[in-house]
């Protein structure tokens, strides 16, 4: 008994050795090598001597970082509850249909989502092209004359904005279509019984029951929208980028342009710290639910 | 539950029948498959583009090319780094998605059925790391990688790509899920845990296994930030990060870039189109709901 014990633990170790080698190495090391390196001056490569809390008062009078929380704040705003609002929509229209024809309407709209960044950006990039986009045409038809949506500032976030829901929002249709299968279709059949017109049975029975889900795609897209860096820093490439600067961005300008990892970590917790706000907020709502 | 499956179905669909038959629901499906069509249309436009040749892009606004040629997808093919785009991207795609896959059934199956001193430490470790942005330890992965020399390699771009909580979450969710029977009987039968876990508790799970290793490597193959970081020659680079270098080289050339694009995509599209069921199932079970 004692010995077959003891060759359980063994067996529990070595399963969990490779996973945990590679967390304590990546992911708790790291944690607290960014947070010593706060209190540094150090470069990207080499060591930094120790300056107290100079990069947490730099930072906290530093417009551009001001400037970065503003953008992205705006891109989240801009993204988070349309994104949601359009994803619903999209699935109500798709879990309508049946068969074939469902699945490759879901298809378009999920192909999107799929596709990496880069792709994204060269799609999009051509289609937005002031000279021969085929979306110019469309704007020019709004403006009267063509724009250069990514030169101009106002037109920049509102546009990557666009075209990240466009790219993200497989994700929260396919969560918004598994919540709606999951509501039993008895009750839609007796609401139809009693008369009720579709805007009744929207409001009565589809809101409430998807409202968990709605919440639960509320605060993915909002901690994944926390993070953007990729689309804002390939469509920005060659403009005057401190304009459209996101926290995520201004990590890697500090680190990698600037050469300063110290100021870089210091900005990199307070991402960290404002992206584990929303995700302990986001557990507690879920705790308080569940305990109803 | 009363009544039989079949007759509920039928009671539904003469209750509901109103609804989608209508002159309203006909509306509303032409209306879904308009909105359908446009959502799919900017990749519909660069698959057409990508089939003109540079004077046409220019010139033709056609919803069909006039004359098709693959003279954008031979140029990038023979002129760019793609093929060597593609072996980099295949190499850490696959490497991530076995170790991602392997490790996490793993250390999800421990958590789940063994007891071992610091197992909840373990368990709370990963679900904190599921609440921090991985995205902001970007420097000091760069520094640690650097540190061990392994800036420009294969490992050095794998190693960071393994931290994956949600798919530890998943699996440890799953064996969870299963009945202690399974457990004991096989125990009782004389085989050791490591044999439970191989032989009882993995075969059980290939869907699930299917389902996140399709998305772990989805994922991998179309990660940006880390790739673009490390790969400081352009031998190293991925084709996600390739596909952006030759926009700034060729510039207006659109019909070769998106025939790059298109290429680059074309892996993930299909293990997408192909695994579509397996796709859903992975992205409801990593959001933490019953599909």
């Amino acid at each position: 008994m004692l010995r077959n014990r003891r060759s359980d633990l063994v067996v529990a170790y070595l399963l969990t050795a490779p996973f945990i080698l590679i967390y304590a190495w990546l992911f708790v090391w790291p944690v607290i090598q960014m947070v010593m390196l706060t209190f540094t001056d150090a470069p990207l490569i080499g060591a930094g001597k120790s300056v107290g809390l100079a990069n947490y008062t730099r930072m906290f009078k530093d417009p551009i970082f001001f400037k970065a929380i503003w953008n992205t704040s705006y891109f989240v705003l801009l993204t988070v509850i349309p994104g949601t609002a359009v994803a619903l929509g999209i699935a109500l229209m798709v879990s309508r249909l049946g068969g074939w024809l469902q699945s490759a309407v879901l298809a378009a709209f999920f192909l999107p989502y799929i596709l990496p960044v880069t792709v994204v950006y060269v799609i999009w990039d051509w289609l937005t092209n002031v000279q021969f986009g085929m979306l110019q045409s469309v704007l020019e038809w709004v403006t009267g004359r063509p724009v250069n949506l990514w030169r101009a500032i106002p037109w920049f976030m509102p546009s990557v904005a666009v075209i990240t829901i466009w790219w993200t929002n497989g994700f929260s249709i396919l969560l918004f279509l598994a919540g709606l299968r999951n509501i039993p279709k008895d009750l839609y059949e007796a609401a139809a019984l009693d008369g009720a017109t579709r805007w009744q049975m929207f409001s009565r029975i589809t809101w409430p029951l998807i409202w968990p889900i709605t919440v639960l795609c509320l605060t993915i897209q909002l901690i994944l929208q926390l993070k953007i860096f990729d689309q804002v820093y390939l469509f920005a490439t060659g403009g005057r980028t401190q304009a459209t600067m996101v926290l995520v961005q201004y990590i890697y300008e500090q680190a990698f342009q600037k050469n300063s990892s110290g100021y870089a970590a210091t900005i990199a917790l307070a991402l960290f710290v404002i992206v584990v706000v929303f995700s302990v907020l986001q557990f507690q709502l879920l705790r308080i639910r569940g305990q109803k | 539950m009363s009544g039989d499956p079949t007759t509920r179905d039928t009671s539904q669909s003469t209750a509901l029948s109103h609804l989608t038959r209508s002159p309203a629901g006909i509306l509303l499906t032409l209306l879904t498959l308009i909105c359908a069509a446009l959502w799919f249309f900017p990749i519909y436009w660069a698959l057409i583009t990508s089939l003109r040749s540079d004077q046409a892009t220019v010139q033709e606004f056609g919803l069909l090319p006039t004359e098709p040629t693959l003279s954008g997808y031979i140029f990038s093919i023979v002129n760019s780094e793609l093929p060597i785009w593609y072996l980099n991207s295949t190499i850490t795609s696959v490497s991530v998605t076995v170790l991602v896959v392997f490790m996490s059934a793993c250390t999800g199956f421990a958590i789940s059925q063994l007891r071992f001193p610091g197992r909840m430490l373990l368990w709370w470790t990963i679900l904190a790391s599921f609440m921090v942005p991985i995205t902001a330890l970007i420097v000091n992965h760069f520094i640690i990688i650097a540190g061990v020399g392994l800036l420009n390699t294969h490992i050095g771009m794998i190693l960071p790509m393994l931290l994956s909580p949600v798919t530890v979450i998943v699996y440890k969710q799953f064996f969870d899920g299963l009945p202690k029977e399974f457990r004991e009987a096989a125990v009782m039968d004389g085989a050791t845990e490591l044999q439970v876990f191989l032989r009882v508790f993995l075969p059980m799970n290939w869907g699930v296994t299917t389902a996140l290793a399709i998305i772990t490597f989805i994922g991998a193959w179309n990660s940006f930030l880390w790739p673009f970081l490390v790969a400081q020659d352009e031998k190293m680079m991925t084709v996600t990060v390739g596909v952006s270098a030759v926009q700034d080289a060729y510039g207006v050339a659109y019909g070769r870039v998106l025939a790059g694009a298109v290429l680059a995509s074309l892996p993930v599209a299909l293990a997408y189109l192909f695994f579509q069921r397996r796709v859903t199932q992975a992205i409801t079970l990593s959001a933490g709901i019953k599909g």
